[in-house]
């Protein structure tokens, strides 16, 4: 994770914090702390925290084109998510997926989940999500040196590669 | 009486210092964070909207085998001092009870389990246990919320996972909390030092009873922050086994207080209990910082046979505002509190023989 205040290093110090009933969560490297000090309880707010984000203002006005990027389900604009850090609607995801990934890649490991599904999800949906397990444990047992677990996984990834390719041809 | 005044007879289950290592971790929390697809986010939500989610939600917490005996209650039906009881409680959160419209929770008798409508997502299923226990948390959770998902339509992505309304909590929606009691880390400065080591790895941490980031009375909260990008398995063993490594260096603090500063220790210990036993009004957070010292007591073998763990959690709990006001049946004024409190204090400590 990198630092919210600079942007360059690498953030050391994690605060969560509910202030006026709104939960901020807060990256910051060494120095940056040391400078602000006992500051940190009211200095942060989560709109400044992603207005400080690295190209984010790029994307929230692409290349001199002042339209604001507005999700369609539910009229939020990415502006005021930056305000208040909270999305209106499940759509605003996809919507706001560039910019968000930014974000996302500052405070989570990884652009994908790999947890728990519900029952009751598309087909499709699961296909990706199982592929997306597979590439895990791959990982996951290359990290550990498990390589013919590791050889096994890759074929087992390459045959539902295919047959994921396949499907879509078809319809 | 009341339904919600039924919770103030009886002692907490999370708090009955009978899970794993519960001289250090008082308790394990794991919640989970759920929205219905049909719906936006509470931010975009109507009127009309927000009550067919609690509609919703209600019907599946009734069809549902584990919450079919939970206390279900609209926010309209609570008092001010009902929600600012059940927060102390820790069954609901500050979002919950300051949220403006209609909201709702349901917990189950033993208070192990509660789940709350419209907090900053539809959905924020808790599952306390004792001790260190986030593994079986989980699996309670997991089971419960494998039975909501039959009658409720969560919003998922492929991709993203359980989509929430901020994107710190998408993918797992888990976080998962334990709160540890440091006093030996604290007394011999070594907290922060642990601290700053564990911010390297993706932990928060903050004070229990403490405003802000300022802990006091020694104890500390450590959760996840990673939510998307690791299974929830995993995330657990993760933050289990930092927790272990601070009980851990916790230990060793102990019992280098024990050899090296004995006197200085039980000097402190007895002082502790001496006020606590005499003050006729004591504000909450010094009854904190000395029934802290009074657990230090009870770990170093100091005030063996005459305190225990599990009294000591339940009287942190009923010397909060809200608890002294119920237990009073009236509103109380700061100063009545700091009366009453003292006397309760007094009270259980009575029998404790300086």
């Amino acid at each position: 994770m990198i630092c919210n205040i600079c942007g360059t290093k690498e953030a050391t110090v994690h605060l969560t914090e509910i202030t006026n009933g709104q939960m901020v969560e807060v990256h910051i490297c060494e120095s940056c702390a040391e400078e602000k000090g006992t500051e940190f309880k009211t200095y942060f707010n989560f709109g400044d925290l992603l207005s400080n984000v690295p190209g984010l203002e790029d994307l929230l006005e692409p290349s001199g084109k002042k339209t604001p990027l507005v999700c369609k389900s539910c009229g939020m604009s990415y502006e005021e998510f930056g305000k208040n850090g909270r999305l209106g609607c499940a759509d605003c995801y996809e919507t706001f997926r560039k910019p968000l990934a930014a974000v996302i890649k500052q405070v989570q490991r990884a652009g994908y989940h790999v947890g728990k599904k519900p029952s009751k999800i598309t087909k499709s949906a699961r296909n990706v999500h199982d592929l997306r397990k597979l590439q895990e444990r791959l990982r996951k047992s290359v990290e550990s040196e498990a390589f013919e677990e590791a050889a096994r996984l890759r074929d087992e990834i390459k045959q539902m590669e295919d047959k994921l390719k396949k499907g879509k041809k078809e319809k | 009486m009341k339904e919600i005044d039924r919770f103030l007879e009886q002692p907490v289950g999370w708090l009955h210092a009978t899970g794993p290592e519960s001289d250090i971790v008082i308790s394990s929390r794991l919640r989970l964070a759920r929205n219905l697809a049909n719906f936006p986010f509470l931010t975009r939500l109507t009127t009309a909207q927000r009550t067919e989610v609690i509609q919703e939600i209600e019907q599946a917490v009734k069809e549902c085998n584990f919450l079919r005996q939970a206390y279900y209650v609209t926010s309209d039906k609570l008092t001010e001092l009902d929600k600012q009881f059940l927060l102390e409680r820790h069954l609901v959160s500050r979002e919950l009870i300051t949220e403006e419209g209609k909201s709702a929770v349901a917990i189950t008798p033993d208070e192990m389990v509660s789940l709350m409508v419209i907090e900053e997502d539809h959905l924020r299923l808790q599952v306390f246990e004792s001790g260190l226990n986030l593994v079986e948390a989980w699996r309670i959770a997991d089971e419960i919320d494998t039975e909501l998902e039959k009658r409720l339509d969560y919003a998922f992505d492929a991709n993203m996972g359980y989509l929430t309304a901020c994107p710190t909590n998408v993918g797992t929606g888990i976080r998962a909390s334990c709160m540890l009691h440091l006093p030996s880390l604290v007394l011999t400065k070594q907290v922060h030092k642990v601290l700053q080591a564990l911010s390297k790895l993706n932990l928060a941490v903050r004070g229990l009873y403490g405003e802000g980031t300022q802990a006091s009375g020694n104890f500390f909260q450590f959760s996840n922050q990673i939510t998307l990008g690791q299974p929830e398995d995993e995330i657990i063993s993760n933050l289990e086994g930092v927790i272990r490594q601070v009980i851990a260096h916790e230990r060793e603090s102990r019992d280098y207080l024990r050899k090296k500063k004995k006197n200085k220790m039980e000097d402190q210990i007895w002082r502790a209990l001496a006020i606590l036993k005499a003050a006729r009004m004591i504000s909450s957070s010094e009854a904190i910082q000395l029934l802290s010292l009074v657990q230090v007591g009870v770990d170093v073998q100091v005030l063996e046979g005459q305190v225990t763990h599990t009294d000591l959690n339940q009287l942190f709990l009923l010397i909060q505002p809200a608890h002294l006001q119920k237990m009073a049946g009236k509103e109380l004024s700061a100063t009545e509190r700091d009366i009453r409190r003292a006397e309760r204090i007094r009270e259980y400590f009575s029998k404790v023989v300086l």
